[in-house]
């Protein structure tokens, strides 16, 4: 890529005022770093990416108020977790994060396992329990 | 407490922390040498890997193996100490802190206060300076930032104790001892031999064997998977080319830039040619991710418009698969 060639375009980096190196050519043929604002492609396989995932969270959100699934897995949506991530960060297998996804397992779960999960989502408890006092 | 260390932004961060930590012990390494003598340049499939739902692809070798083939190759020894215990991670970090000698730390990104909202995802090999404390605040060269910044000490522990797949532990490394003059020279060769055997490596998802294959899926994702996972796979790709990591074209151009920096130090005028057709591969990858962006924008997957985009990655195995036969008899 040449020098004048390296993308100036829009990016959600430029609201932080963040600018990325690229290394091109200059005039002469030798390699040079310039910096980048963003690139087009980029933005847009990220947008894609976003909307993917808040697809997600609104279909988690729909599900737990509907009662098919915990408020555990909205949460776990809305910090752009898997299963296996939650899972190692409240230090239980996968299966077992599955279990908590079941309304009724939800209901029984300890305070202390419920605070394990609030810790990990940065919320209270009571938000935990309820997705409406949540963010 | 500051240590004097002078904060250079690069491209990638792991290339950017070793090149900045050799800076600041009176060596000056570029950011493409790191790349090229660590031997940084990979292409690999993972199936079994899924990064935000989509198969994992990396155009980089393993976190870590760039410092690690590096120093080796250079002569130079580094210490790495991972933690089980938060209290005793930061003990290590404020000691050597004390001893005015700047770290680097593996870190998760999920957590990193100064990144903007959308560029945080759970991915943990990130790679950063901490270069000082002043009262609550960790001073923070992160190579990728055109400046430098700071995070409290919660938010240090945070992110130093991400969890997940290459979950950091705490991980801190830092060059102890150099030999008088490193041996560059030597060190390039072994560098290039390295890369040439990745990725010419007769291994179905590795090297161009892994790219081709990779086209061959993306021909197949339409009528597999539907549209909407095709489209999310295919912007994932792009993904890891291009942003996370700064992977596949940004890659090939530092990747130029490291036979460029080559070609001089072993007066090798091959090399320099090899230079400016890595540059070429890499435009091709950028057309690709072009190409490819253009397809899930519009939210459709013509089978046409999958098929043409899996061309083009064939294109470029092939003139990779050329170039590094070439590269591998240049040196």
């Amino acid at each position: 890529m040449k020098k004048k060639d390296v993308p100036q375009d829009e990016s959600g980096l430029e609201k932080d005022n963040i600018k990325e190196i690229c290394y091109a050519v200059d005039e002469k043929g030798d390699y040079t770093t310039i910096k980048s604002t963003g690139w087009d492609p980029k933005t847009i396989a990220l947008d894609n990416a976003l909307q993917e995932i808040n697809e997600r969270i609104n279909d988690a959100k729909a599900r737990v108020l509907n009662g098919e699934t915990s408020p555990i897995e909205y949460y776990m949506e809305c910090h752009k977790m898997d299963i296996g991530i939650l899972a190692s960060y409240v230090g239980k297998f996968q299966w077992q994060v599955k279990r908590h996804f079941k309304v009724k397992t939800f209901n029984k779960l300890s305070h202390k396992m419920l605070e394990k999960y609030a810790n990990v989502f940065d919320i209270s408890v009571e938000q935990l329990k309820n997705i409406n006092n949540g963010n | 407490m500051e240590i004097n260390f002078t904060h250079h932004q690069t491209a990638h961060c792991e290339n950017g922390v070793v090149s900045n930590l050799m800076k600041h012990n009176g060596f000056d390494v570029s950011e493409p040498m790191v790349f090229g003598i660590g031997s940084g340049l990979l292409f690999c499939y993972i199936p079994f890997l899924k990064v935000n739902h989509a198969p994992a692809i990396t155009y980089r070798v393993m976190p870590g193996q760039i410092f690690k083939r590096f120093a080796k190759r250079v002569g130079i020894k580094i210490k790495k100490e991972k933690f089980k215990n938060p209290q005793n991670a930061k003990a290590r970090l404020d000691e050597n802190l004390e001893k005015d000698n700047p770290v680097g730390l593996q870190v998760g990104v999920y957590n990193l206060t100064y990144f903007p909202d959308e560029y945080r995802f759970h991915f943990n090999a990130h790679n950063l300076v901490v270069y000082g404390k002043q009262n609550d605040d960790y001073l923070i060269s992160d190579p990728v930032m055109e400046t430098v910044t700071t995070l409290t000490t919660k938010e240090l522990e945070k992110v130093r104790f991400a969890k997940g797949a290459f979950a950091p532990k705490g991980h801190m490394y830092y060059p102890i001892d150099f030999p008088k003059k490193l041996d560059i020279e030597s060190a390039i060769i072994k560098g290039i031999k390295n890369t040439c055997r990745d990725m010419l490596a007769p291994v179905p998802i590795v090297g161009v064997k892994g790219i081709r294959h990779i086209a061959k899926l993306i021909r197949k994702w339409p009528k597999k998977k539907g549209v909407k996972v095709a489209n999310h796979y295919l912007g994932q790709i792009v993904r890891m080319q291009e942003e996370i990591g700064t992977g596949g074209g940004g890659f090939r151009y530092i990747y130029a830039a490291f036979l460029q920096e080559s070609s001089k130090i072993l007066d090798n005028s091959a090399l320099e040619e090899l230079s400016k057709e890595m540059t070429e591969i890499g435009d091709l990858w950028r057309d690709f991710a072009l190409e490819a962006s253009r397809i899930y924008k519009n939210r459709s997957a013509k089978t046409d418009a999958y098929n043409k985009v899996a061309t083009q990655l064939e294109i470029i195995a092939d003139k990779e698969e050329l170039f590094f036969k070439k590269l591998k008899k240049a040196i």
